[in-house]
C-alpha cells in the first residue's frame, strides 16, 4: 500500500501534517496553569524501534492540575508484525476484538489530539522514538512537541541525598510505589498513561514548592540525568 | 472509543452513593467526564462565600475536611473520606458554599461536572430520592465542636424522646366486619366465635359504625334493644378513623378524646376511603408491654425456659426499639443489663426449687466477663462462676458436689433461655470455677503473683466479676483479699499493661483495610479484640490501681477515674465515648448480622461507619500511652 505523500516534502505534506505544524507557529510565552499536556503511553511489540510496532496508544489530558478524562485517546493499531513472547505483557492479541485501525490512521488521530501541547511518557524516549519511527515509514517528520519524562521529574523532586544511584532508571511501578499509586490497568496503554499521569500530578508540587515555578523549569536537567 | 481510564473511574464510582444507583450507561455518560485532581495536604477546593463551581467531588484517596468558620474558631463539620461527596448541594441549589473544603491528608479526587450529572439525576428516581435524603439528613447542628479524639459529633445529640415517639402501633389488619342491616344476635355469635371485641359495621367497604362489646352490654343486655334488632340501630358512629401512619401515643390520645377503645383505619385516614384494618386499645396495651419494667414483671411470673426464652426474645426487640430511637446508650446498657440481671436470678431461683434438699451453706452466682461488667447487650456466651461459704474439709468435696449440680441446672437452663454455653467452659459447672471463698482466694492469688499468659488472660475474665445472686457478702470479702494481694503485688498490673499495649492499634490496621477495599483482604474486622478488649482493660487496670472494686462497668470505670484524676479527665472521657460509640456499633452490627457483633465485616460498612470507627480508635492509642508511662513498661517492652 503506497499513498501519494510518500515522497515527502514541505509542499506536497498531507493535510493533517499541515494541521499539526501550523500549532507551532505561535511564539507565545506559556505558562504551567494553562499549558496543555499530554501524558500518553504506547504497547509495542517490542524495544526494538526498527523491527517492532506500537499495538495501542492511550493518552490523556492534563490541564491547570487537572486529569481530564474526556480528552483522551485511545487507538488500538493494526500491526502485521506480531511477537507472541510480548503478548503476555500487553495483552493485546493479534485478533483481538477491539477497533482498530491502519497505523497512519492512529497516526493523523494522535497528531490531530495531542496538537502543540507538551507530551509526557515515563521513559518518555522510548515512546517518541518509536511513534517519530512510525512517522518516518510513513514519510512524516519527526514530533514537534516539547517532552516531559516523568521519570526525570521523579528524580528532580527527590531530594538530592535521597538519591543513592544517580543513574538509577525507575520503573512506573516504582514511582508508583512511592508516589501510593494503586497500580490498576497496569499494561495497557490507557492504564499506564493514567497512572503517569497521576504520577506527573503529584511529583509538580514537589518540584514547585514556592509556587514561582515557570514553565521553562520544567524542562530543566539539574543533574543531567 | 474504547475508554480505559473512563471505566476505571466507573469502577470506582460504582461502588459509592448515588452512583450505585446509576445504570451503566449513566455511570459511562458520567465517567467520561470526570476531572481527576492531586492535592497535597492543606490545600483549598472551594472557601465559603465563594461562587460554585461547575464540579462537585468524590474522595478517591485521601480526607477532605469541610469546616466552617464561626467567629474565631474553624469547626470541623465533617470529613471526608473514599466514596464520599460534597459540594454538591450548592451546585444544585445555586448558592453560594457554606463550608470551606480543604484536603485533610494528600487526596485525589474526581470532579463531576454538575451539567453532566443534573439530568441525570433528574432522570433517575433513585439518584433524586437519595439526593433528596440525603440532603434533608445533612443539615448538621453546625455548634458542635471537634476536641481531640472527640467523636461526639458523630454520636446524634441525645434527645429526650419519648420512646414510643417514632413507633407506629401495630394493629389488626383485614378485620371482620358486618352489613348495617347484620342482627345483634349474629354479630355477637360472630364476636364469640372470633374472640374479638369490637365489631366494624361496613359499607362498601367504609367503616360507616362500630359495635363493641361494651354496645352489647349497654344497649341490649339492658333490655334497650332486642338481639334481633339491625346492626345500624346500636352502632356507635361515626366511627374515628385514622391512617395506619398512626402512633402509639396518637393513637392513645385519640382514645381518651374521644373516649373510645377503638380506631379504624383507613386508607386516606378518613371515614370516607377503605378500611384496612382497626386499632383496639387493647393492641395499645399490647405494644406498651415491651417496655422494661413490664418485661422485668414478667420474668419474676415466669415458671418456664420457654416463658424466660420468649422474653429474651422481647428484649433484644426492645434493645433495637431503643437503639433506632437513639436513647441515651448508658441508658440502654443500664436497661438491658438489668433485664439480663434479672433473668439469670429467676433461672437460679427455678432451678433451686428443682433441687432436692436446699443448699447446705450460703453461695454467690457471680456474672463474669461482660455481662459482669454489665456491658452485655446480644446474647454472647455464658460466663458465670459460683463462690460458696467455706465448710470444714470434710465436707468439701459433698458440698462442692451440690453446688456443681445446681450450676449444671442452671447453665443448661440458661442455654435453653439462650445464652449459649462458654466455649471455654468458664462456667460454675466447671468444678474449677465452682468453689469455696478460700480457694477462690488462693486462685486470685495465683493469678496476681504468678501473672503467665493464661493467668492474666483469666484474671482478666474473672476480676470482672458482678454478683447476681445469693449472698453478697461473699463478694465482698473476695474483693477485699483480691485488692490485698494486688498491692502487695504492684508488678501484676504492669503485666496486665503490658497486654494491652501488646495489642496493635486497629488503626493502622484498619487504614490498611480502607485502602484495599478492591484486593483480597476482605476478611472481617475484629471489632472487640482490636478495639473493645484495650479500652475495656485499660479501665480495668487502672481502676484496679486505685483499689476500687465497686465500679465494674467500663463506662462507670472512666467515669471515676476522670473524677479521681481530673489531670486525666479530658483523655478518660474520650475513652468512655469512644467505648460507648464501638459497643453501640458492635450491637448494631450483631442486630444486623444476628450474631455478637464482634466480627465486622468491612466492605458493608459506609464511609461514615468507617470513619466514625477510626475516630474513636484515637484514644485507644491515648490510654496505651498512659498505661506505658503509669506502669513503666518501656522496660517491659
Amino acid at each position: 500500500m503506497k499513498f501519494p505523500f510518500f515522497n515527502f516534502n514541505k509542499t506536497q505534506a498531507p493535510e493533517f501534517w499541515k494541521r499539526y505544524s501550523e500549532h507551532f507557529k505561535s511564539k507565545e510565552q506559556r505558562t504551567i496553569k494553562e499549558t496543555r499536556f499530554i501524558v500518553f503511553d504506547t504497547e509495542t511489540t517490542g524495544f526494538d524501534f526498527k523491527e517492532d510496532r506500537i499495538l495501542c496508544i492511550g493518552a490523556t489530558a492534563i490541564k491547570d492540575n487537572k486529569i481530564l478524562i474526556k480528552d483522551g485517546l485511545e487507538v488500538y493499531l493494526h500491526q502485521s508484525v506480531f511477537k507472541a513472547d510480548t503478548v503476555k505483557i500487553h495483552g493485546i492479541l493479534k485478533s483481538e476484538k477491539v477497533k482498530k485501525v491502519e497505523e497512519i490512521e492512529a497516526l493523523i488521530q494522535f497528531l490531530d489530539y495531542i496538537k502543540d501541547s507538551v507530551l509526557v511518557a515515563h521513559h518518555a524516549g522510548f515512546d517518541i522514538g518509536i511513534i517519530n519511527r512510525a512517522l518516518k515509514r510513513h514519510n512524516l517528520g519527526k514530533l514537534k512537541n516539547d517532552v516531559l519524562d516523568t521519570g526525570i521529574l521523579f528524580k528532580r523532586s527527590k531530594h538530592i541525598v535521597n538519591i543513592i544511584d544517580p543513574n538509577k532508571k525507575y520503573t512506573l511501578d516504582e514511582i508508583a510505589q512511592e508516589l501510593k499509586i494503586t497500580p490498576k490497568d497496569r499494561h495497557t496503554a490507557a492504564g499506564d498513561a493514567f497512572i503517569t499521569g497521576l504520577a506527573f500530578l503529584k511529583i509538580l508540587p514537589k518540584l514547585n514548592k514556592d509556587g514561582n515555578m515557570k514553565y521553562k523549569d520544567l524542562f530543566i536537567n539539574p543533574l543531567n540525568y | 472509543m474504547k475508554n480505559t481510564i473512563a471505566e476505571r473511574i466507573a469502577d470506582f464510582l460504582k461502588n459509592y452513593p448515588p452512583f450505585n444507583l446509576l445504570t451503566k450507561k449513566e455511570l459511562k455518560s458520567i465517567s467520561e467526564e470526570v476531572e481527576v485532581l492531586y492535592l497535597e495536604k492543606g490545600k483549598f477546593i472551594f472557601n465559603a462565600e465563594s461562587k460554585p463551581l461547575a464540579h462537585f467531588y468524590i474522595v478517591n484517596k485521601g480526607a477532605v475536611k469541610l469546616t466552617m468558620q464561626e467567629e474565631e474558631k474553624q469547626n470541623i463539620i465533617d470529613i471526608c473520606d473514599e466514596g464520599d461527596i460534597f459540594g454538591l448541594r450548592p451546585l444544585m441549589v445555586k448558592e453560594n458554599y457554606i463550608l470551606n473544603a480543604e484536603t485533610n491528608e494528600e487526596s485525589i479526587l474526581y470532579g463531576i461536572p454538575l451539567h453532566v450529572f443534573k439530568p441525570l439525576s433528574e432522570k433517575n428516581k433513585n439518584v433524586k430520592n437519595y439526593l433528596i435524603t440525603s440532603f434533608a439528613s445533612n443539615i448538621k447542628d453546625t455548634s458542635i465542636v471537634e476536641g481531640r479524639g472527640n467523636i461526639s459529633s458523630y454520636i446524634k445529640k441525645e434527645t429526650n424522646n419519648d420512646l414510643f415517639n417514632l413507633q407506629n402501633a401495630k394493629f389488626t389488619k383485614k378485620p371482620i366486619t358486618c352489613e348495617a342491616t347484620t342482627t345483634v344476635k349474629e354479630i355477637a355469635i360472630c364476636m364469640r366465635d372470633q374472640q374479638i371485641g369490637a365489631m366494624v359495621v361496613a359499607k362498601n367497604k367504609k367503616p360507616i359504625g362500630i359495635i363493641t362489646s361494651k354496645d352489647l352490654r349497654n344497649k341490649v343486655a339492658t333490655g334497650d334493644f332486642k338481639i334481633e334488632s339491625k346492626a345500624q340501630e346500636i352502632m356507635s358512629s361515626p366511627v374515628i378513623t385514622s391512617t395506619e401512619e398512626i402512633t402509639i401515643p396518637e393513637a392513645h390520645i385519640a382514645m381518651l378524646k374521644h373516649s373510645a377503645s377503638h380506631i379504624c383505619i383507613t386508607k386516606d385516614g378518613t371515614p370516607k376511603s377503605k378500611l384496612i384494618g382497626i386499632l383496639s386499645l387493647h393492641d395499645l396495651i399490647v405494644s406498651l408491654g415491651n417496655n422494661p419494667s413490664v418485661l422485668i414483671k414478667e420474668i419474676n411470673r415466669a415458671k418456664k425456659s420457654k416463658h424466660l426464652r420468649t422474653i429474651r426474645e422481647k428484649v433484644d426487640l426492645l434493645l433495637k426499639t431503643y437503639l433506632e430511637q437513639e436513647l441515651p446508650f448508658p441508658h440502654i446498657l443500664n436497661i438491658i443489663s438489668e433485664i439480663n440481671t434479672v433473668i439469670i436470678s429467676r433461672s437460679i431461683e427455678l432451678c433451686l426449687k428443682k433441687m432436692d434438699s436446699p443448699p447446705p451453706v450460703k453461695f454467690t452466682w457471680l456474672a463474669l466477663g461482660s455481662q459482669g461488667r454489665k456491658e452485655q447487650l446480644l446474647m454472647s456466651d455464658q460466663d458465670n462462676a459460683l463462690i460458696f461459704e467455706d465448710v470444714p474439709k470434710t465436707k468439701f468435696q459433698e458440698t462442692q458436689e451440690y453446688f456443681i449440680s445446681l450450676s449444671i441446672k442452671v447453665v443448661k437452663y440458661l442455654n435453653t433461655i439462650g445464652y449459649e454455653y462458654c466455649p471455654a467452659d468458664m462456667m460454675a459447672s466447671n468444678p474449677k470455677w465452682c468453689t469455696s471463698l478460700t480457694e477462690w482466694k488462693k486462685q486470685f492469688d495465683d493469678w496476681i503473683i504468678n501473672p503467665d499468659g493464661a493467668g492474666t488472660l483469666l484474671s482478666s475474665i474473672f476480676f470482672d466479676y458482678e454478683y447476681i445472686y445469693g449472698e453478697k457478702d461473699l463478694t465482698d470479702k473476695l474483693g477485699r483479699s483480691l485488692f490485698k494481694t494486688i498491692n502487695e503485688h504492684k508488678y501484676f498490673l504492669s503485666k496486665l499493661g503490658k497486654d494491652v499495649i501488646d495489642k496493635p492499634s486497629p488503626v493502622g490496621f484498619f487504614r490498611q483495610f480502607i485502602v484495599e477495599t478492591n484486593g483480597d483482604h476482605q476478611e472481617a474486622f475484629n471489632i472487640k479484640i482490636r478495639a473493645l478488649m484495650p479500652l475495656i482493660d485499660a479501665a480495668r487496670i487502672l481502676i484496679l490501681s486505685h483499689n476500687l472494686k465497686n465500679s465494674n462497668n467500663t463506662l462507670n470505670r472512666y467515669k471515676k477515674l476522670a473524677e479521681l484524676e481530673p489531670q486525666n479527665e479530658d483523655l478518660y472521657n474520650s475513652c468512655a465515648r469512644a467505648f460507648r460509640t464501638l459497643l453501640k456499633f458492635k450491637t448494631e452490627q450483631g442486630i444486623l448480622n444476628n450474631d455478637s457483633g464482634k466480627l465486622i465485616n468491612l466492605e458493608s460498612l459506609s464511609k461514615t461507619e468507617k470513619l466514625k470507627l477510626k475516630r474513636a480508635f484515637k484514644p485507644i492509642k491515648e490510654i496505651q500511652e498512659l498505661l506505658i508511662i503509669r506502669f513503666n513498661l518501656k522496660q517491659m517492652m
